[in-house]
């Protein structure tokens, strides 16, 4: 499996891509509070994901939970985003794996289930620590801070253990935590690697614990 | 001031720290007030940069006003005034009302502000000098056109300090930037005040910025003085000076530090002991240059250069408020530029020569801020609400475009693809009223308004809890455990970063990292252009001690020094490495923006650039290959093109950017005590930034980051001017090895983190390759 820099895991054999917590539709949720966030999240999240699925020529395509921000999400998104979504949906074999903020996902396309048992690997949206087999999630949006040269440098990333893997968040808006925090040591365990995917290579760095 | 009341003039007054300012700022108030004691309703408002100074007022009107039995009722009003207490004083006004800037904007923001403002005649503005020509001073601006409209016979009044062009100021403070309108009173200067460079044993250093080597004068001269004040120019050096001065306490006389990163109780408890006259000495920085008034104080002393004459005539103001006697200062150059700047800033004081403030166009991000207050007041027309901000004088030019586009980003976030109108916060009825859609947002605007956004801190605190004070996060996200560096007048070594805390001990070893920079100010223009006309006149050089002139002569040996208006560019070969030093004397952020621009330029060259270091003097850049033609290096299209691009590019415009999102009202603040828990992590705003950029790159909010990077964070007016020295009076000077000029720049290089060069990515690929970590579990990264 391939991380890719983007933040999509790349699965050849498959033929498919995996990403996380797309958060659709996150500016216009906090629009209805009176912050008005540039309404252009999903199209940018879903433009990444066009040129991911162009460069691989992935014929399936897995979202790993929080796909919407919220219930409303699917309504609410422009028409410009919806376009793009519905083209990608039509082009590809693609399921939403439904996590916390996936209430409603009527009319999205696609097919809908709440975990998945691909090849033997286990996907859901959050890693479960009672689950002994290989397992890919999303739900944390772990990111990683590099210090360098007086410097220090944050990153998404993918998380790693002996079976689990942990995808950063894809969406455009989606904040961070922490590889370190004690949250995703209680889900994935101690001794977690991140892998940084740059278009120089894989980086890997061990998770400070 | 009474003969400018008297013909309710506008009126500026200058006058020395100690004058008495404030006082005849209020002298023709109380003499109406005792005139017409029948006055209903608010009458005067006082407005001070600083809450502690507000209350410092309230406390000195007071007292007169009770002895003198005058019915004359004076309040305060800033963030920590009780909420019971400001709807109070709405329904039942004093008749002076003490303020700040962001609590005065709050004010007009209620819905019965027009009729409780209405009979103010005058309005008070402290401390002038300190904050107009900055967010802070667009936002009072925006709020005294308002006030003007309510309370057209209002008189405004600033007070400030000695200033090097009050026209501008006058400007300022005028309605319609009209400065004719604005009467300048000027108060009587006072005793020159007696100024020395502290110089012990002849020595300066080649490089340094903090004065250490000067400790053990400093010491003695806090023996033999009541109480000294000891300014440093950041927060890490006040820190370490603190530490040197300990080290040598063998009186252990009560020595304090102050400064903006300690805990609020840290901070009061000094103030007090300051009030109260039991320390000898506090180390401090720019925190104490406005403020509460302290008798006891006779001695001031100016760790590094001052990097501005009137900065520096401001802070030995602090000493001695007796106007007959002079004030006594002494300056401690940290390095050799710092020794003829010190000098500079001397003779300038003795001249009466100070700096000019920059004044720029008013902030888009305040003005958004500013119309939604107005809004919540009460609907507008949006002509009339043109008009009104153009008489604004940081407005003066703003063009009716760029006012819609502000109006509307308010109301509905002003974007091209119109997504929000049915969340609009304001509604825009027929014939152009505008007014708040529901009252929920007149409720959230409140809450967020401000104009200073605080970089997100870390708190400093002990596994026990005692919390120390706060540091910037991008200082604590540097630290690993067991880094130590000096903090609160101790050193602490990191045990680690827990959520929004930074865990410390206490700890007897030395502090290895060098300690966060908070606050790092460039020289002044014109304080430059004094240490470059002292380079081009060897007459002059008798005045120095002997080791800086014959550093100076030798510098005219082996090389040159530039005359005045002259760019000096020296080349050589030092170490196996090619080194240029540029001598800009345009202060440290043009030269560090210029580094930035020649390495690229090199690096394109095919040069090998290896880096560069800046100083307020000079730039120094070194590579594999040698510079031959630095006149090609430096056209002045490279503002046009690479400028743009880098700054698009770098940190700089993401920070501006964060700023104008929270000032605007784009994004909520946090809350004080509201933490970041788990996923609820708040949006970045650099995300926000990447996507706005990418979609919308005209939007008034990007074109409100730019003007902030151009000016505050690039300087690049003066990296203008320093490209067209090059342009017309480029001197190369080609040398077998390293010059007497060279060195105090070159001596930090190794020293200096290095902000630039390696992109990201490759310093990432180099992180790794230092970690070298072996990697376990299922084979995830090669692509099978």
């Amino acid at each position: 499996m391939v991380p890719l820099p983007a933040g999509a895991l790349w699965w050849p054999i498959r033929r498919a891509l995996l990403v996380a917590d797309l958060h659709f539709e996150k500016a216009s949720w906090f629009a209805r509070s009176g912050q008005f966030l540039p309404p252009y999240d999903s199209e940018a999240t879903l433009r990444r994901l066009t040129d991911c699925v162009d460069a691989t020529g992935a014929a399936e395509l897995w979202c790993l939970g929080d796909s919407f921000h919220d219930s409303g999400g699917v309504a609410r998104m422009p028409a410009a985003a919806r376009a793009l979504l519905d083209r990608l949906t039509a082009r590809t074999n693609w399921t939403w794996v439904t996590g916390n903020h996936d209430a409603a996902l009527d009319g999205a396309g696609g097919h809908i289930v709440s975990d998945a048992d691909v090849d033997g690997l286990i996907l859901r949206h959050e890693a479960d620590p009672g689950d002994p087999r290989p397992e890919l999630s999303g739900h944390f949006h772990p990111k990683i801070s590099v210090r360098v040269r007086g410097r220090s440098i944050t990153r998404r990333c993918f998380l790693v253990t002996e079976s689990k893997l942990v995808l950063p968040a894809f969406g455009a808006f989606a904040g961070g935590l922490d590889a370190a925090d004690p949250a995703i040591r209680t889900a994935v365990g101690n001794g977690a690697t991140a892998l940084i995917a740059t278009d120089s290579g894989l980086l890997r760095f061990a998770v400070p614990s | 001031m009474l003969a400018a009341a008297g013909a309710g003039d506008h009126a500026l007054l200058v006058a020395a720290t100690g004058a008495g300012k404030t006082l005849a700022g209020f002298l023709p108030v109380l003499a109406e007030l005792i005139a017409n004691p029948d006055h209903d309703g608010l009458h005067t408002i006082y407005v001070s940069p600083l809450k502690a100074l507000a209350v410092d007022v309230q406390r000195n009107l007071t007292g007169p006003v009770a002895e003198m039995q005058l019915p004359i009722r004076i309040e305060t009003r800033t963030g920590d005034t009780p909420s019971d207490r400001k709807a109070r004083q709405r329904v039942r006004p004093p008749h002076i009302l003490l303020t700040t800037p962001e609590s005065l904007s709050l004010l007009i923001s209620y819905p019965d502000s027009d009729r409780l403002l209405a009979s103010v005649r005058t309005v008070v503005i402290d401390e002038v000098h300190a904050f107009a020509a900055g967010k802070r001073g667009d936002l009072l601006s925006l709020t005294l056109a308002r006030l003007q409209r309510i309370a057209p016979t209002l008189r405004r009044v600033g007070l400030s300090a000695t200033i090097g062009d009050p026209e501008s100021f006058q400007g300022w403070l005028a309605p319609d930037a009209d400065a004719a309108t604005v009467r300048l009173v000027t108060g009587d200067p006072g005793a020159a005040p007696e100024i020395g460079i502290l110089n012990p044993d002849g020595r300066i250093p080649w490089s340094g910025h903090s004065g250490r080597h000067a400790v053990p004068e400093v010491y003695t001269l806090i023996k033999a003085h009541r109480t000294t004040l000891v300014f440093c120019n950041t927060r890490g050096l006040a820190e370490l000076i603190f530490q040197d001065l300990w080290a040598v306490n063998d009186d252990r006389l009560p020595i304090g530090i102050h400064h903006g990163s300690l805990s609020v109780e840290a901070r009061r408890k000094i103030e007090g002991a300051m009030a109260d006259g039991r320390l000898r000495a506090l180390v401090c920085t720019a925190s104490l240059d406005l403020g509460v008034d302290w008798g006891d104080i006779d001695l001031v002393i100016q760790m590094g250069a001052p990097k501005g004459s009137s900065r520096l005539l401001q802070r030995i103001g602090r000493a001695n408020h007796r106007l007959d006697e002079p004030s006594q200062a002494l300056i401690a150059p940290g390095n050799r530029f710092e020794y003829l700047e010190a000098q500079a800033a001397l003779d300038a004081v003795a001249a009466g020569e100070l700096d000019a403030e920059t004044f720029r166009p008013g902030a888009l991000d305040v003005l958004a801020q500013h119309l939604m207050a107005c809004a919540c007041a009460a609907p507008f027309m949006e002509e009339v609400m043109y008009r009104e901000v153009r008489s604004s004088a940081p407005y003066a030019g703003l063009s009716r475009d760029l006012f819609d586009r502000t109006l509307n980003f308010v109301a509905t976030g002003g974007y091209a693809l119109k997504a929000y109108d049915k969340y609009r916060r304001l509604v825009r009825e027929d014939g152009g009223v505008w007014r708040v859609s529901h009252p929920k947002f007149s409720t959230q605007h409140r809450l967020n308004a401000g104009i200073i956004v605080e970089a997100t801190m870390v708190k400093v605190r002990f596994k026990n809890g005692r919390t120390l004070g706060s540091v910037e996060e991008y200082f604590a996200s540097t630290l690993s455990s067991g880094d130590r560096f000096h903090f609160a007048g101790m050193a602490v070594e990191v045990d680690r970063l827990d959520g929004s805390d930074l865990i410390v001990r206490a700890t007897a070893k030395s502090a290895m990292i060098p300690s966060y920079s908070g606050g790092r100010l460039p020289l002044s223009t014109h304080l430059a252009d004094r240490v470059r006309a002292f380079l081009a006149t060897p007459a002059d050089w008798v005045r120095f001690p002997d080791q800086i002139r014959d550093w100076l002569q030798i510098q005219q040996d082996c090389s040159c020094l530039p005359k005045p208006g002259e760019l000096l560019v020296e080349s050589f070969p030092h170490d196996g490495r090619h080194y240029l030093v540029i001598y800009g004397f345009e202060g440290w952020n043009a030269h560090q923006s210029l580094g930035m621009l020649l390495t690229r330029r090199m690096e394109t060259a095919g040069l090998n650039p290896l880096g560069f270091v800046a100083n307020d003097y000079a730039l120094a850049c070194f590579s594999l290959d040698p510079v031959t033609d630095p006149g090609g290096l430096f056209s002045a299209d490279i503002l046009e093109t690479e400028f743009v691009e880098w700054v698009a590019n770098s940190h700089l415009l993401k920070r501006a950017f964060r700023e104008v999102a929270v000032i605007s009202g784009l994004i909520e603040r946090q809350q004080p005590g509201q933490r970041k828990t788990g996923r609820q992590v708040t949006f970045s705003t650099d995300l926000i930034y990447d996507v706005l950029q990418r979609y919308e790159p005209d939007h008034m909010l990007i074109r409100a980051a730019w003007a902030d990077a151009r000016t505050r964070l690039t300087d690049v007016g003066r990296l203008a001017a320093l490209l067209d020295r090059a342009a017309g009076t480029l001197v190369h000077q080609r040398l077998d090895q390293v010059s007497p000029l060279a060195v105090p720049v070159l001596v930090m290089i190794g020293r200096e983190r290095t902000a630039q060069g390696l992109a990201e990515e490759a310093m990432l690929v180099e992180a790794e390759a230092l970690a070298a970590i072996a990697v376990g579990g299922p084979d995830f990264g090669r692509g099978d």
